[in-house]
């Protein structure tokens, strides 16, 4: 599986720290350095370059032993009342023991990125959606409609990798693919095809969107509308994407949800994925939503198989209890409910836990800083880079395996989760 | 460690034991001989009791993309089926969908030691994996999808030898750890990416110019030159669609005698006679299967109430979308292999066409006369969650209950069967048959399914009681390779099986054209696609069983 040689070179190495999962990265390995020598990009470099600094874990600051550390961790949730396993950024194997761990100790738990993967989710189980995967939009997309959302800042090399291929299965021309924007701009040329053909952008502010996406849903389905103008676009605008929609014979429409940051950006993700739903009543058309990094696609994945509900499951009637307002994380800090929080961020230095006063645990990134130091912190290995792992991409269907690059000797989240479940 | 279960009422279809009492003895997860110095360890008092060996469910859905997505999707299903944490078991939910902890352990109660997915994408077969990993207790294996993959309707476009297809199948069988075979509507997902909303037996993918009837030959002939032992699995053309029937007569014409497995047969068994424009083919269906040897079929029973359907079948899962109760779906096309559609439904018993697919089910059971060549199955969730099994054979078993429920169902669907006059009724054996010597029969697994010396020591010891549905809902014993697993209906002890899988050889020069199409059109590199025995075994837990090859098995 690792194709490893001699002068440190990896291939195929696949990147969590993006929700594409890249896995063309070639990498180079020097001691505990680790280098992307070709396919990088922003993201992969950061998350992959980020050198290693702690190797051993603290108590209030005091450095200890692994044995010693994981023991408090075990005292702290045994008194605990209310604990909340939070962060979660981590791959399969953490994710499963994390799952563990929060059944057995009555926690409820649920992931920092869970704000912009409900928006998603509740769409899921309201009225569910038509999707497809990256593999098809690379070969099959003729029309990208990308709604309020500036791909390439958090997915820099999804245009090269899935709009501008070489060649398409089908003998598509890809010059011929046509992108429009939707509300945001693009921070840059990524979206330009290859012979420069600029995107089109249809700019709105967030706050229109709602209103955009409905007029837009109207429109194709052959309803009139009077006004003229909607969140500052022409109607005559949107009613030219329309006929593109229905025109296109693959069309894809891609949002990200972190990216669609307003209150109830679910009620648009939702009306996009109906509009999809009856676009294919005569051809066809699909949705790609963004999102899944660091794990966030694989942690609801594994909670659902797990529990039956994704993220914002509570265990503490000693059974799963899953409700999206009540046991969001940082609801519950805010309020207080929270005695215990138990912080996993394995990819990020940035990932750092919210300020809180409840007792603070974090399995964190070697080289993360606080503001706060935490009761207990524990380095943990980087999926992918310390560790052999699994992530799901961003479109859920798709899951790679995790490279082991150096031997830093950081244990995985999920041998310091599991050695505290078989402590309890 | 022998133990021995003393004076039970064997019934062991492989061996030809029908209800003859013997002991049996156990060691090291084995059925071994009786010990010449007659030292045992434990003993079992079973007489009176009746003894099979472990069920296997050979196609029930529980693991994989599309129920982790029925998962999610049904929050609302799950809350009623709450399963509080013990000292030995792990919480869980569900009923449709349930979590795969809660899935692995009610399997186990019901004496079942064995399950099998039976619809691997390809490229999820890793998720799949995963998922049956955290399945505990029973055995697992999957049957990998192709049909409608790109890369074998490119092959077929291009009139490809059989040995190409042959390499191919063989490669994605080793490479996606599976112990099968699957076809789904046979081109016909691939189709709908082309915007065709259907695809008949010999109608042809307006791309590839290729139709289903080639694709099933193709891939039938894959694995039978292969010796893969069990036969491709076809989910058929036309799914639910009324005058199906004939489709599904041509396709076991068309297959032209080599072996093919046709699945939850009930949902392609449909005529469209009378008012309704629908009605049961169930008799014309049963009578080719028993004309034609090389046929196997399992049913898919539908029972009545909530359940979700999930399916690669995304071209018919979209057609059926209106029909979602509560009104949600989802369909998805993915990574140029396949797709998958979920749709919540709630089969109704005074719904004719619901009522008519309940008896055209026992129709099928019935009618079919060789039970080493049909399956009990509901295709879990799709006709019905797999808990319901009991109650399933108790209709089997019991004719007059069967009439008594057949009795409270839509009048005019009444009317349309003759379910009320068959007088079948299964026997113990019949059932031991169907759930056990034959599922390992035909799936090739040597050592499971029957009771002989040598076989795991997987094994489920019933009370005789008259009303079916409570024997087979609660065992006294269950022993999973010779662990007691369950004792009075009750889990004792949590195991974790073993991955059944066929490692059938290939050519490496399969792996040219094939890195090439990754290279080119897809968005994972071929060796990432690969899953390694690693990841089968992963945290300890895991473990593979490569099963043999049929003799004569070739490439």
């Amino acid at each position: 599986m690792t194709d490893k040689q001699s002068d440190g070179i990896y291939h195929d190495v696949a990147s969590p720290f993006c929700g594409i999962a890249s896995d063309d990265l070639v990498v180079e390995v020097n001691g505990n350095t680790v280098t992307v020598k070709e396919n990088g990009d922003p993201v992969t470099r950061h998350g992959f370059e980020t050198p290693l600094t702690d190797l051993s874990p603290r108590i209030k600051g005091q450095e200890v032993s692994l044995e010693e550390a994981v023991s408090h961790i075990v005292a702290l949730l045994k008194n605990s009342k209310q604990p909340l396993i939070g962060g979660m950024g981590t791959d399969l194997n953490g994710a499963r023991a994390a799952m563990a761990l929060a059944d057995i100790s009555r926690a409820t738990i649920d992931s920092q990125f869970s704000d912009a993967a409900f928006r998603n989710i509740l769409v899921l189980q309201d009225s569910g959606y038509m999707t497809t995967t990256l593999t098809e939009v690379r070969n099959r997309v003729d029309l990208l409609l990308v709604v309020g959302s500036d791909i390439e800042s958090a997915y820099p090399r999804f245009y090269e990798r899935i709009l501008w291929p070489q060649e398409s299965m089908f003998g598509q021309e890809i010059e011929s693919r046509e992108i429009i924007y939707l509300g945001k701009k693009p921070s840059g040329d990524a979206s330009t095809s290859p012979a420069g053909r600029k995107a089109e952008v249809i700019e709105c502010d967030d706050a229109d969107l709602p209103e955009v996406m409905s007029v837009l849903r109207a429109l194709v389905n052959g309803k009139k509308v009077q006004a003229e103008s909607v969140g500052g676009i022409a109607a005559a605008d949107l009613a030219g994407i329309a006929e593109k929609l229905k025109a296109a014979r693959y069309s894809v429409i891609t949002w990200s949800g972190s990216q669609l940051n307003y209150d109830h950006a679910e009620v648009t993700i939702q009306n996009i994925c109906e509009m999809i739903k009856e676009i294919n009543q005569t051809t066809r058309s699909n949705g790609l939503p963004l999102g899944g990094k660091e794990g966030d696609t694989t942690v609801n994945a594994v909670s659902s198989w797990q529990s039956g509900y994704p993220m914002r499951t509570s265990f503490s009637r000693n059974m799963p209890d899953y409700d999206p307002y009540m046991n969001r994380g940082q609801r519950m800090l805010d309020e207080g409910e929270v005695d215990l929080l138990l912080w996993v961020s394995s990819f990020n230095t940035d990932g750092t836990p919210p300020k809180t006063d409840a007792t603070t645990i974090v399995l964190g990134r070697s080289g993360m800083t606080f503001e706060q130091e935490p009761e207990v912190f524990i380095p943990v290995g980087v999926p992918g880079i310390d560790h052999v792992g699994r992530t799901f991409r961003c479109d859920s269907a798709v899951s790679v395996p995790l490279k082991k690059l150096r031997d830093s000797g950081l244990p995985s989240t999920y041998e310091v989760l599991t050695a505290v479940e078989q402590a309890l | 460690m022998l133990t021995k279960l003393t004076g039970g009422r064997v019934i062991d279809p492989e061996h030809g034991i029908n209800d003859v009492v013997r002991d049996i003895y156990i060691r090291d997860g084995r059925i071994v001989d009786a010990p010449s110095d007659g030292k045992i360890d434990e003993e079992i008092d079973v007489r009176g009791k009746i003894i099979m060996s472990g069920a296997i469910d050979m196609h029930t859905h529980i693991g994989g993309g599309k129920v982790n997505i029925a998962r999610t999707m049904l929050p609302e299903d799950h809350a009623e089926s709450l399963l509080e944490r013990t000292e030995l078991m792990r919480s869980g939910c569900g009923h449709a969908a349930p979590s795969t902890l809660t899935t692995g352990y009610r399997y186990a109660e019901m004496g079942y030691t064995a399950g099998f997915e039976p619809a691997v994408l390809p490229i999820n077969a890793r998720q799949a994996h995963m998922e049956m990993h955290d399945t505990p207790i029973i055995d697992k294996g999957g049957y990998a999808m192709l049909g409608s993959d790109d890369f074998l309707l490119r092959m077929m476009a291009a009139n490809e030898d059989q040995e190409a297809i042959n390499n191919y199948v063989a490669w994605t069988l080793t490479h996606t750890q599976a112990l099968g075979l699957k076809v789904v509507n046979p081109g016909g997902i691939n189709a709908f990416k082309f915007n065709q909303r259907k695809l008949d037996l010999d109608e042809k993918n307006t791309f590839y110019n290729v139709s289903p009837r080639e694709i099933l030959q193709r891939l039938s002939r894959a694995v039978t030159e292969l010796g893969v032992p069990h036969p491709l699995h076809v989910h058929g053309c036309n799914l639910g669609v009324p005058g199906n029937k004939d489709t599904t007569l041509d396709t076991i014409q068309g297959i032209e005698g080599l072996p093919m497995h046709l699945t939850h047969i009930q949902f392609h068994s449909y005529g469209t006679e009378g008012d309704f424009k629908f009605s049961s083919g169930a008799a014309e269906i049963a009578e080719a299967i028993n004309r034609n040897k090389n046929i196997t079929v399992d049913v898919g029973q539908i029972l009545f109430g909530q359940t979700v359907t999930a399916s690669g079948d995304n071209m018919r899962q979209f057609a059926g979308a209106p029909h979602a109760h509560p009104n949600k779906w989802v369909c998805m096309d993915i990574e140029c292999e396949a797709g998958c559609g979920v749709v919540p439904f709630k089969y109704k018993d005074q719904s004719f066409v619901n009522a008519l697919q309940w008896m055209i089910g026992l129709e099928t059971f019935l009618m079919v006369d060789d039970p080493w060549r049909i399956f009990l199955t509901t295709d879990h969730p799709n006709g019905a969650p797999f808990t319901s099994y009991p109650h399933l054979i108790k209709l089997l078993m019991d004719k007059s209950f069967r009439n008594d429920m057949l009795s409270t169902l839509h009048p005019e669907a009444q009317k349309a069967t003759h379910l009320a006059a068959i007088d079948r009724e299964y026997s113990l054996y019949d059932i031991a048959t169907m759930t056990r010597a034959g599922a390992a029969r035909l799936l090739g697994l040597s050592d499971r399914g029957h009771l002989g010396v040598g076989a795991a020591a997987d094994i489920t010891v019933y009370t005789d009681h008259p009303d079916r549905e409570k024997m087979f809902s609660s065992p006294d014993y269950v022993f999973k390779d010779g662990q007691m697993v369950v004792r009075n209906g009750q889990l004792i002890k949590i195991t974790w099986g073993t991955t059944h899988v066929v490692k059938p050889h290939y050519d490496a020069s399969i792996e040219k054209p094939l890195q090439s199409y990754f290279d080119k059109y897809h968005t994972v590199k071929m060796g990432n696609f690969k899953i390694s025995d690693d990841e089968i075994v992963d945290d300890g837990r895991g473990s593979l069983t490569v099963q043999p090859l049929k003799q004569g098995g070739k490439l």
